[in-house]
């Protein structure tokens, strides 16, 4: 019974020009080759693989993450094997996915974002481009892009002037006001919104009183952050039309509905898989178990959906 | 390479600090190394969060059961040890790459400090059973904590304890230990795991005598699949030239003289 009702479902999202199959894809960082054999790529609504960076960077000090309650601190330093190889292994690899690419980029400057877009962007098989102008871990005191409206405007300003490609901006959530960085995103053109990337954090071990990760600060993710990045998707609903992806804390389907009913047309899934590496799958399917229970066909009638009581 | 639920047939506490756990392992239908690992989920809750990474102690083909040994450090272990026999373990493995057991007439060494032992107690085990002898020099801080010793003797190892309680665990004590050894068996090929500092001593002295070695290195692991780079330690590789490699899919076992020990 629930095998021919589950096909009669309606998963499909867009995010932009770019239409996926189904709302649950993975978050950068926390997906790669070596899952292959895990899980299906081609049931995913896309395959993120992990930011790219122009030149070859060895990433921080170990230990590179750490465990708080009901989360965890990562300082992995965006370890990269550069541009080029991205090019020449890491694109073709994922071709053989019937399922959109979405390239993550990370860079220094303004310019270098640009750069990459425009080689990236030339790349018939990457459906998208997200930029991380929010990774916590590049400079000394975890400043990032997206804490700056005029920069992350600049930043996809320039970025659009080089690539037709849809481009998805993954915001910061540490700033003091997220609508202010989604309206700045939109101002320069994005196609998408990512709400959010980590949340810089800390963790000290009491009894030899070093900081238990090698960086001293990351970005905390895990069900811990899941509240904070509701009530962001919900802020940046409130503000612009943009497709949003919610990305932070999601671990089983109920995650990825409360998000969608705060206004995100997908999902990322990053620590999840972490404990559970089937995580991705297992989502979808509640997902679909949700819709069948409350009897809806269409998902796009459940994002942005909840139902608050105006105060005023 | 999958994850699976196996029946704990028991979880018992072994020592001060040690708890060794008995698990069915006929499903898990997969081969498992000495040297290898399983990303074991402690409880169904978010607190502890993570899995946390364990070396196989013992492999039992015969009855199809896996053994571990643990030390009951933080969340993740307490928690491990209230699992109760019949309930069921979520386990992520095998993982990684196992020793490489030398097949020559000679001895192996194991030197091992502290929960090293349950990563080496394996090897020790497929040692026996090839018909290789073992000699194992077990570092603890107490003689509380040299458990593994009769199980190694059980293997017909040779067994020299040195603990901190009794102090002769400090590297001068351990290297004239090791030398003596070395004089009267024929070691062929050497395994360390659990301490830096007698893995430098036995980097040192099997590169001046030529002899073969490896070691199990433990890094605070994200996800033991090889994606998120969390795991990482610097090698030398055969050209001599620096790579920085993930412990939980290159490793968790190395060749001694690469590893770079900082
Ligand atoms: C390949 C491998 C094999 C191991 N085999 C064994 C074994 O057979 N028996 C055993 O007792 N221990 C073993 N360890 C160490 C064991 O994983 C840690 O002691 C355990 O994770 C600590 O968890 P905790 O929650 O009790 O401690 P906490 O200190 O509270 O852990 C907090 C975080 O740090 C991580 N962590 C802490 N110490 C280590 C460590 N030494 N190595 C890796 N991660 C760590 C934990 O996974 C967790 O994410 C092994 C580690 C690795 C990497
Ligand atoms: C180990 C690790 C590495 C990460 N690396 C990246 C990265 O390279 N680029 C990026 O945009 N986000 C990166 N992130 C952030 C994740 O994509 C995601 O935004 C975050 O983990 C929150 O989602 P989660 O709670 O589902 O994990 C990383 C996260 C983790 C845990
Ligand atoms: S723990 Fe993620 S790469 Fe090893």
């Amino acid at each position: 019974m629930s095998k021919i009702v589950d096909e009669l479902l309606n998963l499909q999202v867009k995010i932009g020009s770019l239409t996926l199959h189904n709302p649950v894809m993975p978050a950068s960082g926390a997906f790669g080759e070596d899952m292959d054999n895990l899980i299906d790529f081609n049931q995913l609504a896309a395959v993120v693989p992990k930011s790219i960076t122009k030149h070859p960077r060895k990433g921080n000090l170990t230990p590179r993450v750490c465990e708080v309650s009901a989360g965890m601190i990562n300082s992995i330093g965006i370890q990269s094997k550069g541009i080029d190889y991205y090019l020449s292994k890491t694109i073709p690899y994922y071709t053989r996915f019937d399922v959109p690419l979405i390239s993550s980029i990370s860079a220094y400057s303004i310019d270098e974002f640009a750069e990459m877009a425009e080689i990236i962007g030339k790349v018939d098989s990457v459906a998208a481009l997200e930029l991380n102008i929010s990774c916590p871990n590049l400079k000394g005191n975890g400043d990032a892009f997206g804490m700056n409206p005029e920069a992350t405007r600049k930043v996809l300003l320039r970025v659009l002037e080089v690539t037709d490609k849809p481009v998805i901006a993954k915001l910061t959530p540490n700033v003091t006001n997220i609508q202010e960085i989604a309206l700045a995103a939109e101002q320069g053109g994005a196609d998408g919104l990512n709400v959010a990337n980590t949340i810089l954090a800390m963790a000290i071990d009491i009894h030899t009183r070093k900081p238990k990760i090698g960086n001293i600060m990351g970005g905390l993710s895990g069900p811990a952050v899941k509240p904070i990045i509701v009530r962001m998707i919900y802020q940046v609903r409130q503000v612009t039309k943009l497709p949003i992806i919610g990305c932070g804390g999601v671990m089983n389907g109920e995650d990825a509905i409360e998000m969608m009913l705060a206004g995100a047309s997908a999902v990322q899934v990053g620590t999840a898989s972490f404990i559970k590496p089937t995580a991705m799958m297992d989502i979808l399917q509640e997902i679909k178990d949700y819709m069948i229970k409350y009897g809806i066909n269409n998902i796009n009638d459940l994002i942005g959906k909840i139902e608050t009581v105006n105060a005023d | 390479m999958k994850t699976a639920k196996l029946e704990v047939l028991s979880n018992k506490q072994v020592s001060d600090r040690y708890w060794h756990m008995v698990v069915d392992a006929s499903e898990l239908q997969a081969e498992v190394k000495p040297g290898q690992f399983f990303n074991i989920r402690c409880g169904d809750e978010y607190i502890p969060l993570l899995r946390r990474p364990f070396s196989i102690y013992q492999i039992n083909k015969h009855d199809q059961t896996l053994e571990f040994l643990y030390l009951v450090k933080g969340k993740g272990t307490q928690r491990l040890s209230l699992v109760e026999r019949g309930e069921s373990l979520d386990i992520f493995g095998p993982i990684g790459r196992g020793f490489k057991l030398q097949t020559g007439h000679g001895t192996i060494l194991l030197l091992a400090r502290g929960v090293g032992i349950a990563t080496l107690a394996a090897l020790a085990q497929e040692a026996a059973k090839r018909g290789i002898r073992s000699v194992a020099i077990l570092s603890a801080r107490s003689k509380n904590d040299l458990l593994a010793a009769e199980v190694l003797q059980g293997f017909g190892a040779g067994v020299y304890k040195v603990t901190d309680e009794e102090g002769n665990s400090d590297v001068s004590s351990v290297t004239m230990l090791m030398e003596k050894i070395m004089q009267e068996y024929e070691i062929e090929a050497a395994y360390t795991c659990g301490s830096k500092r007698l893995s430098k001593l036995l980097q040192n002295l099997t590169a001046q005598k030529q002899i073969y070695a490896e070691i199990a290195l433990e890094e605070n692991m994200g996800c033991a699949m090889g994606v998120c780079f969390a795991c990482v330690c610097e090698i030398h590789d055969t050209e001599g030239s620096p790579r920085t490699v993930r412990i939980c899919k290159e490793g968790p076992v190395f060749a001694l003289e690469q590893v770079v020990l900082t």
